[in-house]
Order: C-alpha cells, then sequence, then structure tokens
C-alpha cells in the first residue's frame, strides 16, 4: 500500500535533483552549527557550491562511530537543548554509547517514514500492532510505535521480556501484526508451541514486521510457517535517524529507501570508493533532513547491495537488499572470509535443523578453529552411530562448499544455547588478538 | 504369539559432566529399572541405548525432561556362556546375510547362558530367519520381570 504516491514514485531525475538540493543545504547548515563539520568541511574545502550532481557526495569526508564516540555525548547536535525533544543511545556494548537527539520535526519526519514502511507492509488503522522491541534508549519500540500510532493502528505497547505474557497479550487482544526481531519471533513461536497454541487458531497474526538484526530468508520461511504471518523486512539505524529508512514492499525483493530523505551508497569498505551498482559493499547514509543531529556519509558497517531499477510494486524508491553481514561481524577464520549470515544458510536450508546456532571461534596454537553448534533435536537424532555421524558430515561438508573452509558441527542439547529477547548472539569469538 | 521385539530407548547426551546421571535421575524418579544398557560415545556426544522393565513410563518420563529421545526395536538372543559361542551365532547370522546395525550384552541373565541385544537392519526377516535356524530369542515379557 502507498503511503505517500507522490514521494514513493517520483522519477529518477526528481529524486537526484531533489537529493542535491538537500544536500546542499544540509552542508550549509551543518558548517554553520556543528563545530565538528566546520572544522572537516575546512579541511576538504568543501562548501555547498561544491556539490552539483549526486556523485559529488563523493568529495565529503565519511562519518564513522568512532566521531560519535569522539564527540560524546552531544559534540555533534547543530541545535541546542531547547530545540531537542528526545535523545535515543545505542547500547554501548563497546565503549561509550552513541547518542542522538530529535528536534520536534525530526520526530515528525521518523514517524512519516516509519508509517511508510508499515504501510509496505500492509499495516492499516484497521490493525492491533503488538511491538515487543524494548522501549527506551534503542530507537526500535519508540520508532515504531509512533509511525504505526500515525497510521491509526492500535498499539500494544508489549516492550520486551516476559515472552508467556506476551503470548498470553498477542492471543487475547487480537494481535495482527508482530513488531520484534526476527531472532525473538522465532523464540516467540516456541514458547507458544510448548503452551500447546496452535498459532493459526489462537492467535489472529497476519504481519510481521522484523528488523534490528540481520536474518536470512531461510529465517524468513521459518517465522512464517511458525507463526502464520507474511514476514517483512525493514531497516535502520540511530545513527542516521532509526528504523524507517528502509522497508519491504509487497515484492519483497529489497528494502525501498526513503530517498527523498536519505542518500544512499555503497562502497568498498577497503578502499571508500563506489562499487558498481549491484554490487556488494558497505552501506553509507546521508540523512537530508535530520535538523538535531546532520551526519554525512555514515558509515554503518553493513554490507549490501542497492538497485534503482524499477520495482513491480510501482515505487521508483532505490531498494537495498538484506544486509548480508557487518563489516566489523565478518569474521576472518584462517584467512577466509566469513559471514555468519552464509553458515546460517547453510544450516536452514537442512530439513529440520532449529533455528538456534551458534557460531564459536577458538584458537588453538597458532590455528583458528570454528565450531557451529547446533540444537539436537528428534529429527537430528539417529540412533545410529554411523547415520548420526553421516549428517553431521553432510552439515560439515554443506559448510564447507559454501564457505570454503573447514567448520566443525557439533550437536548440543535442546535449549542449550541462550535464547534472546533482543538481538541474538551468534558468535563466540574467543580468540585474543 | 510370542513377542520377541524388545523396546530400546536411545537417549542423545552431550559428552559434559552430570549429563548421564540426569538421565538414570530421571528413570529412577519415574521407578523405572534399566535391564541392559550400552552407551556409544564420541568426542562431543553420547547416545545411551537402554533396555527397560516399563519402557513405556521411561520414554515419557525422559520425553518430559526435555531429553531427545528415540524408540527402536531390538532381539535379544540367548547363547552358550562359553568360548566360542558368540562367534557361532555371529556365523550364523553371516550366514543368513542379515545386517546388524549394533550390538551389546546383558549380563546376569540366564544361568549359563549369555543375553545379547542385537540391533537388526530389517528385524522382522531377522526373527523369522533366527528362529528358522533354532536360535533362542528371549520374549519381551522377559525384561518386564524383575
Amino acid at each position: 500500500m502507498f503511503w505517500n504516491k507522490e514521494k514513493e514514485t517520483m522519477s529518477r531525475k526528481e529524486i537526484e535533483n531533489l537529493q542535491v538540493e538537500l544536500l546542499k543545504e544540509k552542508i550549509e547548515y551543518a558548517y554553520n552549527n556543528v563545530p565538528f563539520y566546520k572544522k572537516k568541511f575546512d579541511e576538504y574545502g568543501i562548501n555547498k557550491s561544491s556539490i552539483k550532481t549526486i556523485e559529488d557526495i563523493q568529495k565529503l569526508p565519511f562519518t564513522t562511530k568512532t566521531d560519535f564516540r569522539d564527540n560524546y555525548p552531544f559534540g555533534l547536535f547543530a541545535t541546542d537543548m531547547k530545540k531537542i525533544v528526545r535523545i535515543h543511545s545505542s547500547s554501548g556494548t563497546t565503549g561509550k554509547p552513541t547518542v542522538v537527539g530529535y528536534t520536534k520535526n525530526d520526530l515528525d519526519v521518523w514517524s512519516e517514514l516509519v508509517a511508510r514502511i508499515a504501510s509496505y507492509a500492509g499495516v492499516t488503522d484497521e490493525d492491533i500492532v503488538h511491538i515487543a522491541f524494548g522501549y527506551g534508549l534503542f530507537t526500535g519500540g519508540f520508532g515504531l510505535h509512533y509511525g504505526l500510532e500515525k497510521i491509526g493502528a492500535a498499539i500494544v505497547p508489549a516492550s520486551s521480556g516476559n515472552t508467556k505474557k506476551q503470548i498470553m497479550l498477542m492471543k487475547d487482544y487480537g494481535a495482527t501484526v508482530l513488531v520484534c526481531t526476527p531472532s525473538y519471533a522465532l523464540h516467540i513461536a516456541e514458547v507458544a508451541q510448548n503452551e500447546g497454541l496452535d498459532v493459526n487458531k489462537d492467535l489472529n497474526l497476519r504481519i510481521g514486521m522484523f528488523g534490528a538484526e540481520p536474518w536470512s530468508n531461510q529465517m524468513r520461511e521459518k517465522i512464517e510457517q511458525a507463526l502464520g504471518v507474511k514476514a517483512y523486512d525493514n531497516y535502520g539505524l540511530s545513527e542516521v535517524m532509526g528504523p524507517g529508512v528502509s522497508g519491504e514492499c509487497e515484492a519483497q525483493d529489497g528494502m525501498h529507501i526513503a530517498e527523498d530523505h536519505f542518500i544512499a551508497e555503497i562502497i568498498n569498505p577497503e578502499t571508500g570508493r563506489w562499487v558498481k551498482e549491484g554490487e556488494y559493499g558497505e552501506l553509507v547514509i546521508t540523512p537530508l533532513t535530520k535538523e538535531a543531529l546532520p551526519v554525512f556519509r555514515y558509515r554503518t558497517r553493513d554490507i549490501t547491495k542497492l538497485t534503482s531499477k524499477p520495482c513491480s510494486c510501482g515505487r521508483t524508491l532505490a531498494r537495498m537488499y538484506k544486509p548480508i553481514g557487518r563489516t566489523d561481524d565478518m569474521l576472518i577464520i584462517r584467512g577466509v572470509n566469513v559471514f555468519p549470515s552464509q553458515i546460517e544458510e547453510v544450516l536452514f536450508s537442512i530439513d529440520g535443523i532449529s533455528p538456534h546456532y551458534q557460531i564459536i571461534i577458538e584458537r588453538e596454537g597458532a590455528l583458528d578453529t570454528a565450531t557451529v553448534l547446533v540444537e539436537a533435536n528428534a529429527n537430528l537424532f539417529f540412533d545410529e552411530m554411523k547415520k548420526q555421524r553421516q549428517f553431521l558430515d553432510r552439515i560439515n561438508y554443506e559448510l564447507k562448499t559454501t564457505l570454503g573452509l573447514d567448520v566443525k558441527v557439533k550437536l548440543v542439547e535442546p535449549h542449550s544455547i541462550e535464547r534472546s529477547e533482543g538481538k541474538a548472539k551468534r558468535i563466540i569469538d574467543k580468540r585474543k588478538f | 504369539m510370542a513377542n520377541y521385539k524388545i523396546t530400546q530407548i536411545s537417549v542423545f547426551i552431550e559428552n559434559k559432566k552430570g549429563r548421564f546421571y540426569n538421565v538414570t535421575k530421571t528413570l529412577k524418579k519415574a521407578g523405572v529399572n534399566i535391564r541392559a544398557m550400552s552407551l556409544a560415545d564420541t568426542m562431543d556426544f553420547g547416545i545411551l541405548r537402554f533396555v527397560m522393565d516399563k519402557p513405556k513410563e521411561a520414554y515419557d518420563a525422559l520425553l518430559d525432561e526435555d531429553f531427545i529421545v528415540k524408540r527402536n526395536e531390538v532381539l535379544a538372543i540367548a547363547i552358550k556362556d562359553e568360548s566360542g559361542g558368540l562367534s557361532e551365532l555371529l556365523k550364523t547370522v553371516s550366514d543368513l546375510d542379515l545386517n546388524i546395525e549394533y550390538m551389546y550384552t546383558f549380563v546376569n541373565a540366564l544361568e549359563g547362558k549369555a543375553v545379547m541385544l542385537f540391533k537388526f537392519e530389517d528385524i522382522d526377516l531377522a526373527i523369522e530367519k533366527l528362529s528358522e535356524e533354532g536360535i533362542e530369542l528371549l520374549e519381551e515379557e522377559f525384561f518386564r520381570r524383575v
């Protein structure tokens, strides 16, 4: 469903012209209001007349997470606290959190863009939306909340935790839409099953909007089957706004980027140069309408690809594909680049494998070893040792073919891999560098 | 008709401290007596196989505790408890072209005899052929008596 048909179907030329205009304004705005960018732009000799075409964005320096840390907490803000109405921040598991601020206008844009992606997924004012994202500093909960409220849906702000209660609420309140992380959606399905619920009879869910962590298409199928929903992906990150940067339409062939508010580029993470359209690289985003926190060329560290080809849904907005990994969770094991998503894809292609897995990297002497833990279940357990070994060898073989790396496969007992109510912990890297 | 198919229960356990104990604890709680067992183990995991006096209760109790459990049928064959007893039986099995998936012993079963448990690829065929050869198969009932 269209939410803002005019913006969603602009011609590519109109989009680029708009982006160039907004970018020029933003450069001037940041130069005048953020000392960090004034210094940077002076250093690079940048002003608004440096930008004539969209390609000229490449003249601008990148902004990284480190810049946020160096300017902690409010150094990158362009407005004083009088105009700031909301503050969010990252979990800060690795060092200082990343702090972001919003003006009233920023929040309006945010709601508008979340309303858009929810409409792409088919959510309407008739829906009852169960939001199981944590409400708090994390942008997921509030971001989805206000956008869905804008659509006019009835929202159940369940937040995270207490899965059994969540299921009871979904059942009793007749939720039609579920919003959470994909790994939590699977956890909900598992708990519902243990509680003896029939998702098709007891739950009324029809749409799932899942995001905040990478997930594969195989995982999508598992969720759709387990919860009886159509599962839609969406993307965002707090540094450039939060959820709502892009979302899947009914065609589910990539996520449409709100290009009237963001410029998306794909670069080679090593050289910083643009890759050809359709090639994988690091996604770089420049928000064009943020007041509180203008950011230029933010390096998301997500690895994905873009296409600006027209979509069967009629939208002209460019699409980004599911990130296949992050530049910082790309594992280098014995010199081989491995993304956890590749391992997930192999595992999920094997019938009967439970969606809970973990990858453990260790160093034995000078040699790195990777072990994938898979939870055993009755489908994967053979009473005969020979068959059991053959099964494990098969997974090992599939992984070797896909990754070019020998990965040990270990069956563990059910429920021994930690469940997560937020982002799943898939990788345990025990190596010390 | 005599029932020679003995229910065997297999349990997947991780090769970790206390896992085996947890299985036996569950069986004890269910009031199940283990009559015969074997453990096939690897570095990471093991397959425990049991023949019990109350297989149904054992199966339910283990499932309730979230163990991964499979039910199977095996044959109990009595052989002479003397040198060459097993060899003689295996020769017969081999001559009959029956496929053994695995086997283990059940000690202290019968006076003067040893009992071996066999998992054959085709249990019905094994019962038929072995009976024809006059091999002594134990009935399921035997394992229910303590």
